[in-house]
């Protein structure tokens, strides 16, 4: 009797993400046998060494070995093109957010006690600090990675798991606000928990109906097995309604503001690119993958929640007065119009350009979000951070330069030209119009132009009005703060100006599509 | 659809008992008043006091069986293994070992963090 088989893993294409995660793990035992003083001065190096390190492996990998041609680990990941350039893009992301998370500024002395309390004073007289963030980024680095790159969604669900969880916590560990903070926190652990339950249960189902969880087995079900429909129907809606709530998609989008404000807003930036980079990666593999023989079944649900999630995150964004309330809603409205690249399906050749597009779009926003939030945080008053839209009046005549900057990412999420965000838009609602989702693209351009009204308000608002007398003060940007903001303005600029090098690469990741 | 009477009557009757054991006990029963019954339920031993003006309480039960949930788990995972270890071989061993050690740093943690500590 001999009937067990030890797996094949291959351990090289799988290095980055078990570095994220050796690190992570190598960043818990710092917690527990480092000395107070000595933590965060191990965790910065450590975790950024780890990321640019893995970065690093993933560029190699690439160089040396081309883009694999198979799924890894008995199936269960797929290291493929896709799987690469988005591995690259959470890396150059999550780099990004650990500089701003690094500002000592936002995060709470004592998570545990209570708001306001002595407990909570002494904790900051001490100086305490959780420096747990940086371990618990790094676990949340590796979930997203291993979620974007699942072939089976036994995997894809423990990636969800192991990226959402540490976001949970995260959320609730802004210095200030500390109420508004554990408000986002439990909601986003509620909500969270409760659209996790949707996907396993749809997972339930598709599992019913094909009889295994591996994406390329479940596409091969679909043309054998016959009858069970009604088993297949509703575990692709539940599978959906669990993807759609990670990217924040109506009627599913409801988390977003409050999370995206109550957090601590390094990690608001980590959340709206990186969490929402690994989601749509996730959407794709197991509605293109698993699902994709089923488009004519799925798609006009789909369009149905692209259509509603632009106007949603178009509409709401006009009225709010938060500056994070407001960037989350347009997170919504970007949601919708990446959802209709992935809406447009067809032969291969229109796949591979969908994708690509989508893959651009995804850097090119991810980059740009970290940024505007980057500058959020440099605006200060004497309670924290000035969310109150009106507290930015006149911020153009007090501080030219970091306005300017902010008003250059707000066109870029408007999607004017000579950034990077016109190209995004371009690239995803060319490939929509090719795809056949032609209203599709109208209703998006429609949206686009009342989100730009938005946008541009802000910008009115910072130049053209008095500045308030009490108004806030800029805080003098950390080094890594500074880096940030700079980075991102750059990327920005370049992949507005000549885009041509990251759309090659982005073809050449997408042109395999992804391996089953 | 024969399959499935067996599993309906079982349904059935599970629920049909959970719903009488519920609705009998408060006609049948005998009904005294006892402080105790007014407390916090904590595993029948006195309650820990409530913290007055929203102070902090302690999460001692909490930290303890959510460390025994983890063990719990980690035994599940070891009886398999256990089971075929000669088959699996070496891969089975440095597997195993690798997913202990990965709850063991989280063991340490909590012992470090004085989360063992009663006090």
């Amino acid at each position: 009797m001999n009937g067990i088989q030890p797996p094949t893993i291959e351990y090289g294409q799988l290095m980055p993400l078990l570095l994220v995660f050796g690190a992570a793990i190598v960043g818990v035992l710092i917690e527990a046998f480092a000395p107070r003083y000595l933590r965060k001065a191990i965790h910065v190096p450590l975790t950024m060494l780890t990321l640019l390190g893995a970065f690093g492996l993933v560029i190699v990998q690439v160089l040396r070995d081309g883009v694999p041609t198979a799924a890894v680990a008995m199936g269960a990941i797929a290291v493929d093109g896709p799987s690469l350039f988005i591995w690259g893009v959470i890396l150059v992301l999550s780099v990004v957010s650990v500089l701003l998370i690094n500002d000592d500024d936002n995060f709470v002395a004592s998570a545990a006690a209570v708001p306001g309390s002595p407990d909570e004073e002494e904790a900051i007289a001490r100086g305490g600090a959780h420096t747990e963030v940086y371990p618990l980024a790094l676990f949340a680095i590796g979930g997203m990675m291993l979620f974007a790159a699942s072939n089976d969604l036994l995997i894809m669900f423990v990636g969800l798991e192991v990226m959402s969880l540490p976001l949970y916590l995260l959320c609730g560990l802004a210095r200030r606000r500390r109420l508004l903070s554990q408000e986002s926190s439990v909601k986003y652990f509620l909500l969270g928990a409760f659209s996790s339950a949707f996907f396993l249960y749809g997972m339930a189902m598709i599992y019913g109906y094909a009889g295994t969880v591996d994406l390329g087995g479940i596409n091969d079900a679909l043309g054998r097995v016959g009858g069970q429909d009604t088993l297949l129907y509703l575990g692709t809606a539940l599978l959906g309604v669990g993807l759609f709530f990670k990217i924040g998609a109506a009627p599913f989008q409801a988390w977003k503001p409050d999370v995206y404000q109550g957090a601590p807003t390094p990690i608001t930036a980590l959340m709206a690119s990186g969490t929402l980079v690994a989601a749509f990666g996730a959407v794709l593999r197991v509605f293109w993958v698993a699902l994709g023989n089923l488009d004519w079944d799925w798609r006009p649900v789909m369009w149905g929640i692209a259509i509603l999630t632009m106007i949603v995150g178009a509409i709401l964004a006009i009225t709010q007065t938060d500056i994070k309330r407001m960037l989350a809603y347009s997170s919504i409205a970007h949601a919708g119009f990446l959802l209709t690249g992935v809406i447009a399906t067809g032969e291969a050749t229109q796949n591979a350009n969908s994708l690509s597009a989508l893959l651009f779009y995804l850097l090119a926003y991810g980059i740009t979000t970290v940024g505007a939030f980057a500058v959020v945080t440099m605006v200060r008053d004497a309670g924290g951070e000035a969310g109150h839209l009106s507290r930015w009046a006149g911020l153009g005549k007090r501080s030219p330069a970091l306005a300017g900057i902010f008003a250059f990412f707000l066109l870029a999420f408007a999607g004017i030209p000579l950034t990077s965000g016109f190209f995004g838009k371009y690239a995803v609602f060319a490939a929509a119009v090719a795809g056949g989702a032609l209203p599709l693209v109208v209703v998006g351009v429609v949206s686009s132009a009342i989100a730009a009204f938005f946008y541009v308000r802000v910008i009115v608002l910072m130049f053209f009005s008095e500045p308030a007398a009490d108004g806030p003060t800029i805080a003098v940007p950390s080094a890594g703060t500074a880096a940030v903001v700079a980075l991102a303005a750059a990327a920005t600029v370049v992949l507005g100006v000549y885009p041509q090098p990251v759309f090659d690469l982005a073809d050449a990741a997408a042109s395999s599509l992804f391996v089953r | 659809m024969e399959l499935y009477v067996p599993i309906l009557v079982l349904a059935v009757l599970a629920a049909g008992f959970a719903v009488f054991s519920v609705a009998i006990a408060p006609i049948t029963g005998p009904r005294r008043w006892n402080r105790a019954k007014l407390d916090a339920y904590e595993c029948g031993i006195e309650p820990t006091p409530q913290p007055v003006g929203g102070g902090r309480f302690p999460l001692k039960y909490m930290i303890t069986a959510m460390l025994f949930i983890v063990f719990d788990i980690e035994i599940i995972f070891l009886y398999p293994w256990a089971v075929a270890f000669d088959q699996l071989g070496v891969f089975g061993l440095v597997e195993m070992v690798l997913f202990i050690v990965t709850v063991l740093v989280a063991y340490a943690y909590v012992w470090r963090r004085k989360g063992l500590d009663w006090d």
